[in-house]
């Protein structure tokens, strides 16, 4: 047996652990009866393994305290995850935003009256604007820097306009809009044969919440509406499916990203 | 089942390692809801049908981490720092409390390593993937682990003597 592979420290560690295969097992066996201090030091290991085991393991057997369960089932993620699943399956991916507060301290997530009102505005405001062919925005996209920043700062959060090309949409311009509680930016975007997307933001008073993607459909316009962080979104069109409306939700939503 | 049962499921076993690696048991709750929290922040990164448990505790270990990393300096184990425990120690409380004083004074980088093979019983290449480090340091890092916790668990000249690549 002495002509075999020297026993390494790495097989002792295994040992230890009886994941050794059999026939090195007997290997190791065959070198530690030769070597007392060794094979008391892999037994001490053995033991101490044990004791770790025996003061943990009973971690298992409680009861998890609820508000892990509820950090762990955070409903609105899986309708997110849910979101992402079915973009992969389209062929995109969609970030799941940083920053989730915990959950004991988080603000109650938007009522959906008020994200169904909010769906509604976005609605309205799409209908009115979107069939303009001579003032569809207030301003265009050839002054997008001035637009952003005009409409930033009347809001008072910091808003962007997505790039929206992989969708085939190009932004027109954009206008300030009144909401119920305050100022609201409208962008509008279009494909090259004038099918036209709007996108409704609106800041949120109470920071930091975040509610899945809802979908509705108000009359003849999709909307895709959700909150994450500092403002409210609601993408709508009458032109788009709801698949291309999704798929442009996860650009935006990938772009919105910090 | 989807990944939101799954982490529900894991909770019992992100709970038992926190405890062991963060001592106390109101730091080890703190630890799984950050996990979970981070977890969720970044499911896009787990790509599906690979080990989630695994994932779960990579986050956890990342998670663990920068906390240790800004709260305090790493406190090393001095190789000659006075033995712990004795064998005197009677009791599961005892030995808990014992063990959590030796495994405090583990190396963070050892105490991950001999956490996940003794508690998880991850095999030695999940251990690797979970805290993306080379099998071969996975070894070496279970060796020194457990090298140091016998010497203050079990004490003795000899296992202080013992020199361990």
């Amino acid at each position: 047996m002495s002509d075999e592979a020297p026993i390494t420290e790495a097989e002792l560690q295994a040992y230890a652990d009886e994941r050794l295969a059999p026939e090195r097992r007997a290997a190791v066996e065959a070198w530690l009866a030769a070597r007392a201090e060794d094979a008391e030091r892999i037994a001490d290991y053995r033991r101490l393994g044990g004791a770790l085991r025996a003061a943990f393991d009973p971690l298992l057997e409680e009861p998890v305290p609820a508000h892990l369960a509820r950090a762990a089932r955070r409903s609105a993620g899986w309708r997110r995850f849910a979101v992402a699943a079915a973009c992969a399956v389209l062929g995109f991916a969609v970030g799941v935003p940083a920053g989730w507060q915990l959950a004991g301290t988080r603000p109650a997530t938007l009522s959906p009256s008020d994200a169904v009102f909010m769906a509604r505005r976005a609605a309205i405001a799409h209908v009115t604007y979107s069939p303009e062919v001579r003032h569809p925005v207030e301003v265009g996209a050839d002054q997008e820097a001035h637009l952003v920043a005009w409409l930033s700062k009347r809001l008072g959060v910091k808003v962007r306009a997505p790039k929206l090309d992989d969708a085939g949409l190009a932004l027109v311009g954009g206008r300030l809009l009144p909401g119920e509680s305050g100022p609201v930016a409208h962008f509008m975007y279009q494909t090259q044969n004038g099918r036209r997307l709007t996108m409704y933001v609106r800041a949120e008073a109470s920071k930091n919440r975040e509610t899945a993607f809802r979908y509705s459909r108000e009359n003849n316009v999709s909307v895709f509406y959700w909150v994450d962080r500092d403002c409210g979104y609601a993408l709508a069109s009458a032109d788009l499916t709801r698949e291309e409306l999704l798929n442009v939700a996860t650009l935006v939503y990938k772009q919105l990203e910090p | 089942m989807n990944e939101s049962e799954r982490l529900v499921e894991l909770i019992p076993r992100l709970r038992r390692y926190a405890r062991a690696l963060a001592g106390d048991r109101a730091t080890a709750d703190d630890l799984v809801q950050d996990t979970l929290e981070r977890a969720w922040s970044k499911l896009h990164l787990y790509r599906r049908g690979t080990d989630l448990r695994a994932w779960l505790f990579t986050v956890m270990h990342n998670v663990h981490v920068n906390r240790v990393r800004a709260k305090r300096p790493t406190d090393p184990l001095d190789e000659a720092m006075p033995e712990l425990a004795s064998r005197a120690s009677q009791g599961d409380a005892l030995l808990v409390r014992d063990l959590d004083r030796a495994i405090a004074r583990l190396p963070e980088e050892q105490r991950a390593v001999l956490l996940l093979v003794t508690l998880e019983e991850m095999s030695y290449d999940e251990v690797a993937q979970t805290l993306a480090i080379p099998i071969g340091t996975v070894m070496s890092r279970l060796s020194r682990a457990r090298d140091k916790l016998r010497a203050m668990m079990l004490g003795g000249v000899a296992a202080k003597l013992k020199v361990i690549k």
